[in-house]
């Protein structure tokens, strides 16, 4: 989806991705308690915190790859099919068709690339177009080399994830999220398993990502690439959300005591 | 002697007949078995764990006596008259029981050495679970299950010789009516254990060639 695709008239008005009350808990360990976020078309949210503040099982139940207990979800303004766990029977699925299409609209970047080891980087990036969105063998290949070559791994599409460093599987897992045209794109701490050298091709693509105008949340602990590229910010502490707003605004006038100490010891 | 060479021939491939129509029905069952063992439901998963447990606890031969006897007893309680279930049959289904039951524990450990993550990144691209069973599971369980499912299967060629005690004539009846007739238990045992000898060679360089086969290029494991 291309930047004009998402300017389509009547659609500004619908959030790309909104949670309302959103809770989870690991067994009785609540790991979420309520968080409430809206990602507008456009918008790039850094999401900031400590380790287990709760912000990658944030990410995680955005795409169901973890059910929360309880909470509201819609995508594209269409309001996701979810029981509410009761007296210990956990959250789930209502509706698995929905599930997996919503899925497809939301692409996820892992922290540990979780590419397909025994495919070649091009049929990883093209599996999705070719089995999810149905397109025929030659236009999910075409699709695929797009993408790669945008994240500059074109002369690499035939290699096997193992032959790759790791700043080139992490693009090449960036590939196979753009690869299904993702509404919104989700990076789950999409640099720390990277030696600092190669962390900076990552970030390149993310960079030029934003600039391209793609909605995108950013789980991370490079606070000065969240910073720079954000539009809004979120501060989590504890399974909430302590404090959200406009990134420049967040990282120069923080209001609460914690998001500043935060800042000071890790920024 | 020469007369038995036919008979050793039939009895070959006797062998090779139960022994390839039990591996493809006990890898059906193991794979059923695994997933089973890891679904998320109660039911199946017990029913797994009961199987396996019950056959790989009682002896092989036994399992094929009682399901000899036991089919018999069966088919005649179901028909109204005396059946006897056929030696080929219920050497195929006690081989099959037994190989399921085995491959079960080997597809199960093979399926859990797949990390999380690869199933993560299948589901949040929107692929279904059979898709992620058949594109993103079976292909990295086989590589890791192959050699113990070629030490299987060997076991499977060799356990076939069990079932000539229900009368099926396979390589090791031939070379027990023979030894018996012919006064020759030696010649006769010997012969025997060269068939076999060679299925389990010829098997040894098909799995070798199909692990190099389907190895991913330039991979270390």
């Amino acid at each position: 989806m291309t930047p004009s695709d998402l300017d389509r008239p009547g659609c500004d008005d619908v959030a790309a991705l909104r949670v309302e009350g959103l809770e989870k808990s690991f067994g009785n360990y609540p790991v979420l308690r309520g968080v409430t976020l809206t990602a507008h078309r456009h918008e790039v949210i850094g999401i900031l915190g400590s380790s287990g503040s709760g912000k990658s099982t944030l990410l995680r139940c955005l795409n169901l790859l973890e059910l929360p207990n309880r909470g509201r979800m819609w995508v594209l303004g269409e309001r996701l099919k979810l029981r509410e766990a009761v007296n210990g029977r956990g959250g789930a699925i209502l509706d698995r068709r929905q599930i997996q299409r919503v899925r497809a609209s939301l692409g996820m970047v892992f922290q540990s690339f979780n590419l397909w080891p025994h495919r070649t980087i091009l049929e990883n990036v093209a599996e999705g177009p070719t089995h999810v969105l149905r397109q025929s063998r030659r236009e999910a290949i075409g699709v695929a080399e797009h993408y790669l070559a945008q994240v500059g791994l074109a002369d690499r599409r035939h290699h096997y994830p193992h032959h790759l460093s790791g700043g080139q599987q992490q693009r090449a897992g960036i590939a196979r999220a753009l690869a299904m045209e993702p509404a919104v794109l989700l990076f789950d701490e999409p640099t720390s398993a990277l030696d600092p050298e190669l962390t900076g091709e990552v970030l390149k693509v993310i960079r030029s990502l934003a600039e391209e105008g793609r909605t995108m949340l950013l789980v991370t602990h490079e606070l000065a690439f969240a910073r720079e590229v954000s539009t809004r910010a979120a501060f989590m502490h504890d399974g909430k959300i302590e404090e959200e707003g406009p990134s420049r605004q967040l990282f120069l006038e923080p209001a609460s005591e914690r998001l500043r100490r935060f800042l000071q010891s890790h920024y | 002697m020469n007369g038995f060479a036919i008979q050793f021939l039939h009895g070959l491939c006797m062998t090779v007949l139960v022994a390839a129509i039990s591996g493809v029905l006990g890898t059906a069952v193991g794979l059923a078995g695994a997933a089973s063992k890891l679904s998320a439901y109660r039911i199946p998963m017990w029913l797994a764990e009961v199987y396996t447990t019950v056959i790989r606890g009682v002896p092989e031969l036994l399992v094929i006596l009682l399901i000899y006897f036991g089919g018999t007893a069966a088919i005649t309680f179901a028909i109204g008259r005396y059946v006897e279930i056929s030696a080929l049959s219920a050497g195929v289904i006690a081989l099959t029981v037994i190989f399921g039951a085995y491959s079960t524990e080997i597809f199960r450990g093979a399926i859990l050495s797949i990390p999380r993550g690869q199933w993560e990144a299948a589901s949040s691209i929107g692929l279904k679970s059979w898709q992620i069973w058949l594109l993103v599971i079976l292909p990295q369980m086989v590589r890791v299950a192959l050699p113990a499912f070629c030490n299987l299967w060997i076991s499977l060629l060799k356990d076939t010789a069990l079932i000539s005690v229900v009368g099926l004539t396979d390589i090791m009846r031939v070379a027990f009516v023979g030894a018996g007739s012919m006064r020759a238990p030696l010649t006769f045992y010997l012969a025997a254990s060269a068939l076999y000898l060679l299925l389990t060679s010829v098997s040894l360089l098909a799995f070798r060639r199909l692990e190099q086969y389907i190895a991913v290029p330039g991979q270390l494991r």
